[in-house]
């Protein structure tokens, strides 16, 4: 075809290619997946110091696997695609994702989620002696007393974990057999309820109009 | 770092952005416009309401939005 033939390669759109039918389809998945390959060993290079006793090798097959995921995903949602930005950004942000989702599990591969007792003493760090003094120490004392009161299970476990002592949300969704959306909904809600607990006893805490929204 | 800054560090992870923020997931769907507008100057946080909160309240998200940033810059380099 002519035209096409007179066209330049980077004029093509994306998802015309990758909906072709023979060589050229083949061929833009496998253009695809270059880009996503460079994409994911773009951030396993930049999250090396997670994973210190990771090699070379390792490294490679991590950037490997979360390329043929991302593939899977970007042709999955093809459809999806709204034009709204570059094809090759919106394509990137599947092969970060399942890079990053992989480190983080890595890294935590064989530890154990924090306990509870571990998070109060860097509370208690924070809060007691320090600039604000007395009026600081209450508010602590008063959001632990929520903490405790106030929120599910499920909310301070996912409190606990992700926001006192950095458990990446995403390990803990593994461990709970949960999602990263879903776990952030729980600590949305426990933050929520919260910000409303303290402000009842008379504590300034934003609430930014959220109860509104 | 400071005994305040350390207890603000705390108190914003704990008690969160306090303000209308999107899901993980419409985060998600967002991130690739949200990078753009950012780099081109654009308006992205009038243009996206919510993913700003959403960023500060979500360490993952906020991750995911900063390597999207970095490699789009990087490759425009």
């Amino acid at each position: 075809m002519a035209t096409a033939l007179m066209t330049a390669p980077a004029e093509i759109s994306w998802v015309d290619r990758l909906r072709a039918e023979g060589a050229e389809g083949q061929a833009a998945v496998g253009d695809l997946h270059a880009l996503l390959l460079r994409a994911a060993r773009f951030e396993i290079g930049r999250r090396a110091a997670e994973l210190p006793h990771l090699r070379g090798g390792d490294q490679e097959d991590l950037a490997q696997q979360a390329a043929d995921d991302a593939l899977m995903a970007v042709l999955r949602k093809l459809d999806q695609f709204r034009g709204e930005s570059r094809f090759t950004t919106w394509a990137y942000k599947f092969a970060l994702l399942e890079a990053a989702v992989r480190v983080r599990k890595r890294a935590w591969q064989g530890r154990e989620i924090p306990l509870e007792d571990e998070a109060w003493n860097a509370f208690a760090d924070a809060g007691a002696p320090a600039g604000r003094g007395a009026e600081d120490a209450e508010l602590f004392a008063a959001l632990r007393e929520e903490i405790e009161r106030s929120l599910s299970d499920r909310q301070r476990e996912v409190l606990v974990a992700v926001a006192l002592n950095g458990v990446p949300i995403d390990v803990l969704a593994e461990r709970l057999g949960s999602t990263r959306g879903a776990l952030y909904k729980n600590l949305h809600d426990a933050r929520r309820k919260l910000r409303a607990a303290l402000a009842a006893r008379g504590f300034r805490v934003g609430t930014g109009g959220e109860e509104e929204a | 770092m400071k005994p305040d800054d350390k207890r603000d560090a705390v108190l914003g992870r704990v008690l969160g952005p306090g303000a209308p923020e999107l899901s993980c997931e419409q985060c998600f769907e967002e991130l690739d416009r949200y990078v753009e507008l950012s780099l081109a100057g654009e308006a992205a946080d009038a243009r996206i309401p919510g993913m700003r909160a959403h960023l500060d309240g979500c360490p993952a998200c906020a991750e995911d939005f900063a390597s999207l940033r970095d490699l789009v810059t990087q490759e425009g380099d």
